[in-house]
């Protein structure tokens, strides 16, 4: 780890004058942060520590519907806060199924959707990866394939995003609440991560010194509360990163679908919506050849990035389970093991 | 430039002039307070042998800088006993075989008491060994960890009855 300066400022204002110097990276939970540095990814001159920044940690539920959420918010709060979990059944799911207990209790709302990829040659520094150094080149490409990006991936990059927590909330037009030394501004989740393209390997949509202060759900997010699920295959049952993961999201109406919500993880530099399978499911009726044609939108245009082929199928495949099991309804009860496609009720343990 | 930070640890407090802000909590309490209960696996947030109570919460003290939790009450496993009697999760981590080579069981009882406080488990093994995740046990001893917490939980339930 490289030497660095430390400072804990008072006030967001302070907080933003410091962050704008050169060097400088925002501290929250720390969980990818001091992993990144630790291996020399990430080398910061300063480290501005925002975890005393008064005004950044409330869940509001506001009286329209609309759920603000502080970017120090930490994940096990927030999957853990009675009315949200209500409101928002598949985030509260999408988080608990992600990282470890000791992990939720420090990573926060706004370091989530900062975490950098996972690909591997990111995380090493003798490697050639573009995202880490512009220009250099992409050692994953026709390197160790199997978890890499099918949708949305250029030459540039076929790295995903890791985040749970941003899959769901993608599919409830979540919007980020950015402040900066520019001001206050905000855009819709779904574009806060550019896709890498011809020239550019990707990444997040923040100027130097700006900040994540909040998340904002709509007013009609709680709608979806009663039909709602967040499904993740991962290598083993606790404590992965996704293989590919879906939440979907349905409005019921005298069984009929009057609104649905389709997002994917972990196959593209960022939670995939796919808005073309959502209408497909709009005002019909549960139905396996329905749920079937979604799948089918949801992986337009998905190519294989390396040997990672099978990740269209299986995201195909788990698309139809994750509406199979969102019209049947919200579970009473968070699953023993949160999103898990292995039923906890049969006995036989998924903890193998 | 020099940090100074104060921790309770174990109801103790300790000030301690950090020389260079890249401390982690989970060096500080082994190089510098000389607690050195909380092990060392990873140091990657990957292992959980460094689990510990920060205001009553488990986190990973190697991904925690030092400077960064200044002011915080933190509990090791040095500060689980009373009085030459073992905290309950203690004693159950030695009756139902919880442990093997022991590297990781002081990070394993203080995930345990935190899975404990948090009360989302109840008495589910599955949720249990769901809460215990975040610790890996290189020896396979989770059959026993798994027995020890559901264990503590009962006598733990049976303390606050008789204190109540």
């Amino acid at each position: 780890m490289n030497r660095f300066d430390y400072i804990r400022p008072a006030s967001l204002e302070e907080a933003i004058a410091a962050g704008s110097e050169p060097g400088a990276s925002y501290l929250a939970g720390g969980t990818n942060l001091l992993d990144l540095m630790k291996v020399d990814v990430a080398r910061p001159d300063k480290i501005v520590d925002i975890t005393r920044v008064p005004g950044l940690d409330r869940i509001e539920m506001q009286n329209d519907g609309t759920i603000r959420i502080g970017a120090m918010v930490r994940n096990a709060d927030l999957a853990r806060h009675p009315a949200f979990a209500k409101a928002c059944p598949a985030v509260a799911e999408a988080l608990l199924s992600g990282a470890s207990p000791q992990l939720r209790n420090a990573a926060t709302v706004g370091g989530n959707l900062m975490q950098q990829t996972r690909c591997a040659y990111f995380y090493d520094p003798y490697s050639a990866c573009n995202r880490r150094q512009k220009g250099a080149g992409c050692d994953a490409r026709g390197g160790d394939t199997r978890n890499h990006a099918v949708l949305g991936w250029s030459d540039n990059c076929i790295a995903i995003h890791p985040s749970d927590f941003c899959v769901p909330l993608a599919a409830l037009d979540t919007v980020v609440e950015i402040e900066g030394p520019e001001g206050a501004r905000e855009t819709p989740l779904t574009r806060f991560y550019s896709l890498p393209d011809d020239t550019t390997p990707g990444g997040v949509d923040l100027a130097p010194g700006e900040m994540i202060t909040a998340l904002r759900l709509p007013r009609d997010a709680a709608s979806f509360a009663s039909h709602a699920r967040y499904l993740k295959l991962r290598e083993r049952t606790s404590y992965a990163f996704a293989i590919v993961s879906a939440a979907v999201m349905l409005r019921m109406q005298e069984g009929v679908i009057a609104e649905a919500r389709i997002a994917l993880g972990g196959v593209a530099a960022r939670p995939w919506r796919s808005v073309i399978a959502e209408e497909r499911l709009r005002d019909g009726e549960p139905d396996v050849d329905l749920f079937a044609s979604a799948a089918e939108a949801a992986l337009q245009g998905a190519e294989p990035s390396g040997a990672n082929a099978f990740k269209i199928e299986l995201a195909k495949r788990l698309v139809i389970r994750a509406i199979e099991r969102a019209a049947e309804g919200t579970p009473a009860r968070m699953p023993a093991l949160p999103a898990s496609v292995f039923a906890s009720d049969t006995g036989v343990s998924a903890h193998v | 430039m020099p940090l100074s930070i104060s921790l309770t640890i174990n109801g103790d407090r300790h000030d301690t002039l950090l020389e260079d802000a890249r401390a982690t909590l989970l060096d500080v309490l082994r190089e510098r307070v000389g607690l050195t209960g909380t092990k060392k696996g990873c140091d990657r947030g990957q292992c959980g042998a460094c689990t510990i109570l920060v205001d009553g919460r488990r986190i990973n003290a190697c991904l925690t800088l030092a400077a960064s939790v200044d002011g915080a009450a933190i509990t090791t496993i040095e500060g689980l006993a009373r009085k030459g009697e073992l905290h309950p999760v203690q004693a159950a981590f030695i009756e139902n075989d919880g442990f093997r080579c022991g590297y990781c069981t002081p990070g394993q009882i203080m995930s345990a008491v935190g899975l404990i406080a948090e009360g989302d488990a109840g008495d589910d093994p599955e949720r249990i060994r769901e809460g215990m995740s975040g610790n890996i046990c290189r020896c396979a001893a989770y059959p026993g960890i798994t027995q020890a917490v559901l264990d503590a939980q009962r006598r733990l339930a049976n303390d606050e009855r008789i204190s109540a």
